[in-house]
């Protein structure tokens, strides 16, 4: 599935309302670690046809960082029905990620 | 298949000794457990790598050495090696996703940024315990942080976080800065840094997101209560070799034994880079640990 840009205009819709899960991925274009796990969760993008793939650019989007506590990034986010499921902080395997979308 | 020349690990290291053993004609792949570039990848500028008059970042230094090495036709397979049968003729690893055969193998697993060992640090992380200034740096402009550490890194981090915080303690174990003099020069103007020697982090404080930290000092043991919203951890780093030290000689670090040559003592199998046992951790160190490796890597198959 393709990869959503969330901004504080389509939240609500794109990751709030969404019927699907979604994984979201806090990260900034400075951030290395960020850089490292932006392929992994491309790829998981591409695989998992029933996860709603989600970026937040915390350097444009910082109001959707602080709604989610983001201190730390890369961070990701499971969000089920809108309700945050799972979170992890840092570069992380795919078959971790895979786990939390489980 | 079974490859003349496994790799382990995606670090600087890792692409040099697939560089030089595909330009030598050898099949070779490379195993990495996350993504390319290693410690590397998180540094935001690289200052001191031959040939990038600009400095340059680290993970566009690791992209640019995946592809120097892919265009001698390496392959790579995310996977995380989890033990090894190293003594044979034809060396097994075993990953997450299946084992893997080569004539040679290159461990070139690199190290780890080392935890403080503090109950609940892991937590906490992301929740003011951080590793990586650079990214995280920004999350707490305005505040009080602390960065625990005294080396190049602990120092880089301090710098970088004066610019963006309120006030930063740099909690050293010693009396001195470990750190080159042009950052400890560069520290020492700062005015919104206070040093606190001989002492170390002893305890977090805070429910939920850290809230401040223990710090004791090491010759009068007198504890201090820092109130502060991050703390950067900068300690050092650990070797990984776990999935290897069973098999290999290591010292009482964990780094594996090796000499220059990157020779173990078992045939056909190099250690090199960040995880020998070495005097000078550094990309531009890792990357001719490679190029040795990959060098008596060739010597060893074509003695066969």
């Amino acid at each position: 599935m393709a990869i959503k840009e969330l901004t504080a205009e389509n939240f609500e819709q794109e990751a709030l309302q969404a019927k699907e899960t979604v994984l979201i991925d806090f990260w900034a274009s400075w951030c290395g670690p960020c850089r490292m796990l932006s392929p992994i969760v491309d790829e998981i993008a591409e695989e998992k046809t029933d996860v709603k793939v989600c970026k937040v650019n915390v350097d444009d989007q910082p109001e959707l960082a602080a709604r989610y506590g983001v201190m730390s990034i890369p961070m990701l986010v499971v969000l089920k029905n809108g309700e945050q499921v799972a979170s992890s902080v840092g570069v992380q395997p795919k078959k971790a990620i895979l786990d939390m979308l489980a | 298949m079974i490859y003349d020349m496994l790799v382990v690990g995606g670090g600087p290291c890792g692409y040099a000794a697939a560089l030089y053993g595909g330009r030598a004609g050898l099949s070779v792949l490379l195993l990495e457990k996350l993504s390319p570039g290693g410690q590397m990848a998180t540094t935001d500028m690289i200052d001191n790598y031959p040939g990038f008059p600009e400095g340059i970042n680290g993970f566009d230094l690791a992209m640019l050495m995946k592809q120097s090495a892919e265009r001698f036709g390496l392959r790579t397979e995310t996977a995380d090696v989890t033990g090894a049968e190293l003594e044979g003729d034809i060396k097994v690893l075993r990953t997450d996703g299946g084992k893997y055969e080569g004539r040679t193998v290159v461990i070139a697993t690199g190290a780890s940024p080392k935890e403080l060992g503090l109950e609940r640090e892991r937590e906490l992380r992301g929740r003011g315990m951080s590793y990586c200034a650079t990214c995280d740096g920004m999350f707490y402009r305005g505040k009080t942080v602390a960065v625990a550490g005294g080396g190049d890194t602990a120092a880089a981090d301090a710098l970088y976080l004066s610019r963006i915080c309120e006030k930063i303690y740099l909690v050293h174990r010693r009396d001195s800065l470990r750190a080159a003099k042009t950052y400890a020069d560069k520290l020492a103007a700062c005015k919104n840094v206070e040093f606190v020697w001989n002492s170390g982090v002893t305890a977090l404080r805070g429910e939920g997101k850290l809230e401040g930290v223990e710090v004791t000092d090491k010759n009068s043991g007198e504890k201090r209560e820092l109130a502060v919203d991050g703390l950067f951890v900068a300690v050092g780093s650990r070797p990984n070799s776990e999935s290897f030290g069973g098999a290999l000689k290591t010292d009482e670090r964990g780094y594996i034994c090796a000499d220059e040559t990157t020779r173990t003592e078992l045939p056909g199998v190099f250690a090199a880079g960040d995880v020998r046992t070495k005097a000078l951790r550094q990309v531009v160190t890792a990357v001719a640990d490679g190029a040795v490796a990959a060098h008596f890597a060739e010597e060893y198959l074509s003695m066969k």
